[in-house]
């Protein structure tokens, strides 16, 4: 039933001083089918690979658009993301009104971080079952990708991928991270699509039905291809060898320098240096 | 014992409430049940507020007196502030409902410095905040009873914009409030049908020429004003006090 006894509520600490159950909500995300995210100096991408539950039911809805500027793509429990994205709709439907322009990304990731931290440190709550790629564009801070986790930590990054078998598109990632920024949309696309595609197992192939693609840039309101709209991008990238797709590891990894993720402080002031990785990528926790 | 001299049998019911009147216990005094008014009108208040837009910039000028009605009762009250290195505003009306606004818009300003990202609040934005709160207070039956203009440089282009009391509001090129609407107001607009895009001079000189104006016309001014500046290149800048140059030569007979 449980693996060990300290596990049986959020807030005890096991005796190696970690969380247990936050642990395990960190888990649900990797249960997820995989999504990516990227983005150049211009534009966020974000894909996902749509699953479904049964021959005769369609396939489940990955990507949630939040407002003119941003959306989502979501892994693990459908349901918790739900909740999370019309808090976020609504936050940013409150600063419109109020302010009468768009709300800056990294104020409505501050925000959905402490909301996701409080279900942490409460006896009555449980953590968010859900990951999250934010993909957004402010006029300000430019596009932005930024990753959210069930521990409540978040993280902005220049890609990333979450979800079963994630570790593979991250790998693809980032062999591709120096030419990210200088790309056009198009090969953001692409790109998105082979990482995606690393993460399916050999008999399995992308398709119009199960990709989905969002993205935003600048002077462009977020906008999600679906089935037939995915094709031409989809054709783009067919009959290429595809690599190894030995699957690997599930979810994105904590702590460590990871090369995928913007340096500085999580969810601090954009535009930083970028970072020098130190070890390629610790996937042991 | 059954005979029948009496007269008139007892009321049924006595000290009880007139139909369809309430009952006042006895010993108590009716309550007085009128709501609170004294919020509805002001009652140390400023006159008018000057601006106008030129090519790189605002400015924004307003004398410096609070009055008690027709009593010229302080005399060194400014109502043209900074907000942030975006933003200037001035106020008219009630001068504590303006202290008690420019308080919240401080905190506003302080708890976003506080978020340390780098960003800062666009006059459009202050704009649209303000709206949203004086319509709120006029909809409590509880306005502040003043007049809003909002100036500064939205991703570097000048905006003017003005609310009132009642939550009303618009941008214009210029905008006079109060007695100015009257007097300045026109102008300004004439000045700028005939020269459309003024330099940063030519919208002075016209400031100081509407506050001349105004101090001769509106019982209620001071010839002393504060300029309140913010210019594309320059920053924010408020000057002052200015005096206004007086000529009283006219009055005398000779």
């Amino acid at each position: 039933m449980f693996r060990n006894q300290y596990d049986s509520d959020v807030t005890v600490w096991s005796p190696q001083g970690r969380l247990h159950q936050v642990e395990y909500a960190m888990e649900a995300v990797n249960l997820g089918s995989a999504t990516v995210g990227l983005k150049s100096a211009s534009h966020a991408v974000i894909i996902a690979l749509k699953r479904a539950s049964s021959e005769l039911s369609a396939y489940q809805k990955k990507i949630i658009q939040i407002d003119d500027h941003i959306g989502i793509t979501i892994s693990g429990l459908t349901a918790d993301a739900r909740i999370l994205s019309r808090y976020m709709r609504n936050e940013c439907l409150n600063y419109k009104y109020s302010m009468d322009s768009y709300m800056p990304l990294n104020r409505l990731i501050n925000i959905l971080g402490i909301k996701m931290q409080h279900c942490t440190q409460r006896y009555d709550r449980r953590p968010f079952g859900v990951g999250l790629l934010v993909a957004g564009y402010d006029d300000d801070a430019g596009a932005h990708i930024y990753q959210t986790c069930p521990s409540a930590n978040f993280y902005d990054c220049k890609a990333m991928s979450i979800g079963a078998r994630s570790q593979s598109a991250r790998t693809y990632l980032e062999k591709k991270l120096d030419e990210l920024p200088s790309m056009a949309l198009e090969d953001l696309i692409k790109h998105g699509l082979r990482a995606l595609r690393d993460t399916l197992p050999p008999e399995v192939d992308l398709t119009t039905k199960n990709v989905s693609i969002g993205y935003v840039g600048k002077g462009t309101s977020f906008k999600i291809l679906e089935e037939e709209e995915t094709a031409p991008f989809l054709a783009l990238i067919e009959g290429e060898e595809r690599r190894g797709g030995s699957g690997g590891g599930g979810g994105a990894v904590e702590g460590a320098a990871d090369p995928l993720r913007e340096s500085g402080d999580e969810g601090g002031a954009p535009n930083r240096g970028d970072p020098v990785p130190q070890v390629a990528m610790d996937t042991t926790e | 014992m059954f005979n029948s001299t009496h007269s008139a049998p007892p009321p049924f019911w006595s000290n009880g409430p007139a139909p369809g009147a309430f009952y006042n216990f006895p010993g108590t005094v009716a309550p007085v049940t009128n709501p609170i008014t004294h919020t509805q009108s002001p009652v140390t208040t400023s006159t008018s507020i000057v601006s106008i837009t030129y090519d790189k910039g605002v400015l924004i000028a307003g004398d410096l007196l609070a009055s008690y009605g027709s009593l010229a009762r302080y005399k060194n009250c400014p109502r043209v502030i900074e907000i942030n290195p975006n933003i200037i505003m001035g106020a008219g009306g009630d001068y504590a409902d303006f202290q008690y606004v420019k308080s919240f818009i401080e905190q506003k300003i302080i708890d976003e410095d506080c978020l340390d990202d780098g960003l800062k609040m666009k006059p459009k934005s202050l704009y649209c905040w303000l709206t949203r709160i004086m319509y709120q207070r006029r909809s409590k039956l509880d306005p502040f009873w003043n007049n809003l203009v909002v100036g500064g440089i939205q991703d570097g282009v000048p905006f003017l914009g003005t609310v009132d009391k009642l939550g009303t509001a618009y941008t214009d090129k210029v905008i006079c409030t109060g007695y100015g609407a009257h007097i300045a107001l026109p102008v300004l607009r004439d000045a700028l049908d005939k020269k459309p895009n003024l330099n940063l001079n030519e919208a002075k000189q016209l400031i100081k020429k509407c506050m001349e104006v105004l101090f001769y016309r509106d019982a209620r001014s001071y010839p002393k004003y504060q300029l309140g500046m913010i210019d594309v290149d320059e920053g924010v800048k408020i000057e002052g006090p200015i005096s206004v140059e007086e000529n009283w030569n006219i009055a005398y007979m000779t």
